[in-house]
């Protein structure tokens, strides 16, 4: 317990003297989770898209050579950027271009670096989960769009990508969370995030373990914050669980498929007939009544089968 | 008799070594109600999806208007507008609305605008009874309103032939009813249509040419009076036995 407050007291006094620098490491390290992940998106749909283009044997031979050689290059690109440690692909991509053009071509900035290297390793994921998620589209979907007559990339467009992004949103996340967490090798090109911050804090103080300690929790905090994100996204796209029955279309009405408890009494607020034939209705059932008083005693009961008739008839209308 | 709208000829189909179509030729004329029956795995669907290029034939011919479409350079999703299709599992557009299925072949294929796209939408929709559930989600749906849903999506595209691929075989038996009620009133009306039927009564009664096929050739084909009162083959015969006895 002692050791617990001690605990306590050295994050209050870390988080007090260092809580802006930490604040800075957050900052930097959803920017540049937001953004890379973004543009790592939009790489992995253009891989997966390249990925997914149909051809067939009847197709002239230039455009199925092109479509396999996309195919290769793709898979080449996946598999080194998904087969490597992105703390290496960052030295070898910051290091690595100036080293080999004569330093003709270096990162001037080093957000750009880092926006670069964990974009293209989230596409080289990305590509596979987009792939993945055009292929899980029921085929029903491509055969009711082509009859209709839409092209390929109609249906892309309109049916498939839409169903398919919806799929990988939560593969998304993953990948998002993922970058929140792993963008802190980005240290070693010098970039400074949320946990170079520790680095630098620890290295003046050799307050280990309380820094990790707020460390833990900010990277927690993070990504808790985004999965809620996520999931009212993933709500959202789902649309709404009902729906509103449209009825100011008279024919609809007389169609007979427009139905619920309340149809024709005073409690049907999308009906202002209602009342009027609830009106109806009483005068009816006052004719009954005064038809069966003539006819006398045993038309007791033939008194209340005419108005069980006469409910029906107004449930029916 | 109308004029010719599709022409088959010759028509084959082969899955690698398995040929499932051989030889096929019928014609469809303007207003016909063509039923094609037969056991399962007789090449019945096959040869409507290779009708609607969604297979692509083997060898032989499919003319359209005279012109065959096989060889014609890129014409398979135009054509497609002409030809349409309603499928045994609906395949509605699930991330749309019911109004949107029907409104996005229109505005995306045919270029019309929304509110010419909604309102033809809503006169099908109407007729297939729909017209209250614009705003739903196919998910939301039953299977038989889903169908009837599909079927006006394909009567939004005003296409010259409607095919259908057992369109009722999916759905729970008290839902049949709706579905061939309404295609009941779509061959009243005139469409011309072909369909892929396990529910003889409807292949009798509103179709006016009947094709049996067995083993991926047309084995049979006539009116229904000759087809189901006095069919001229053994198996014929013994097809329409077992059915009657079920």
């Amino acid at each position: 317990m002692d050791l617990l407050i001690k605990l306590g007291n050295d994050m209050v006094r870390l988080w007090d003297a260092y809580g802006s620098a930490y604040l800075g490491g957050i900052r930097s390290t959803l920017i540049l989770a937001v953004v890379a992940t973004v543009i790592g998106c939009i790489i992995g749909l253009i891989c997966g898209i390249l990925n997914t283009i149909p051809y067939t044997k009847s197709d002239p031979l230039p455009k199925r050579f092109l479509l396999r050689l996309i195919r290769v290059l793709v898979r080449i690109y996946v598999e080194v950027f998904r087969g490597t440690p992105m703390v290496l692909q960052a030295v070898f991509i910051y290091y690595g271009l100036p080293y080999f053009s004569g330093n003709a071509m270096r990162f001037d900035n080093i957000w750009v670096a880092a926006i670069l290297i964990v974009s293209i390793n989230t596409g080289a994921y990305m590509a596979e989960t987009v792939r993945g998620g055009i292929i899980s589209v029921d085929p029903g979907q491509t055969e009711g769009a082509k009859a209709i007559g839409m092209t390929h990339v109609q249906i892309m467009t309109n049916v498939i990508l839409p169903q398919a992004f919806r799929n990988i949103i939560p593969q998304i996340g993953n990948n998002f969370i993922i970058n929140i967490k792993d963008t802190s090798v980005m240290f070693i090109i010098g970039f400074t995030e949320f946990f170079a911050f520790h680095r630098y804090i620890t290295g003046v103080n050799n307050m280990y373990f309380p820094s990790a300690a707020i460390e833990m929790i900010g990277y927690l905090c993070m990504t808790l914050i985004a999965s809620i994100l996520l999931r009212l996204l993933e709500k959202r796209m789902d649309g709404n669980d009902s729906y509103e029955l449209v009825q100011d279309d008279s024919l609809t009405l007389s169609a007979g498929t427009y139905n619920h408890p309340d149809r024709g009494t005073p409690f049907d607020e999308r009906n202002p007939e209602g009342q009027k034939s609830i009106l109806r209705e009483e005068l009816r059932r006052q004719a009954e009544r005064d038809a069966a008083l003539r006819e006398g005693k045993k038309a007791e009961t033939r008194r209340s089968h005419g108005n069980r008739g006469s409910d029906q008839d107004g449930g029916e209308r | 008799m109308g004029e010719k709208i599709l022409q088959v000829s010759h028509l084959s189909k082969s899955f690698g070594k398995h040929e499932v179509l051989r030889d096929i030729d019928f014609t469809v004329n303007k207003g016909d109600v063509t039923s094609i029956i037969g056991a399962s795995g007789s090449g019945k669907s096959t040869l409507l999806r290779c009708i609607n290029l969604l297979e692509t034939p083997t060898s032989g011919e499919v003319n359209f208007h005279g012109e065959n479409i096989l060889t014609r350079k890129g014409g398979a999703a135009a054509y497609r507008t002409k030809v349409g299709m309603v499928f045994q599992s609906f395949n509605l557009f699930s991330n749309m609305t019911v109004l949107e299925n029907c409104t996005v072949g229109q505005i995306k294929v045919l270029k019309k605008n929304h509110a010419e796209a909604k309102e033809l939408a809503m006169k099908y929709l109407t007729k297939v009874g729909m017209a209250p559930y614009i705003n739903a989600r196919p998910r939301q749906l039953s299977g038989g309103q889903k169908q009837r849903v599909a079927i006006a999506r394909a009567l939004a595209m005003d296409p010259e032939v409607l095919l259908f691929d057992e369109p009722t075989s999916a759905l729970d038996p008290e839902m049949v009813g709706e579905v061939l009620s309404v295609m009941r009133d779509l061959a009243d009306e005139g469409l011309t249509m072909l369909v892929v039927t396990h529910e003889m009564a409807f292949a009798r009664d509103v179709s006016n040419h009947v094709v049996f096929m067995r083993n991926g050739v047309i084995w049979e084909e006539g009116s229904p009076q000759q087809i189901f009162v006095d069919p001229q083959k053994e198996e014929t015969k013994d097809f329409l036995s077992r059915f009657m006895e079920r």
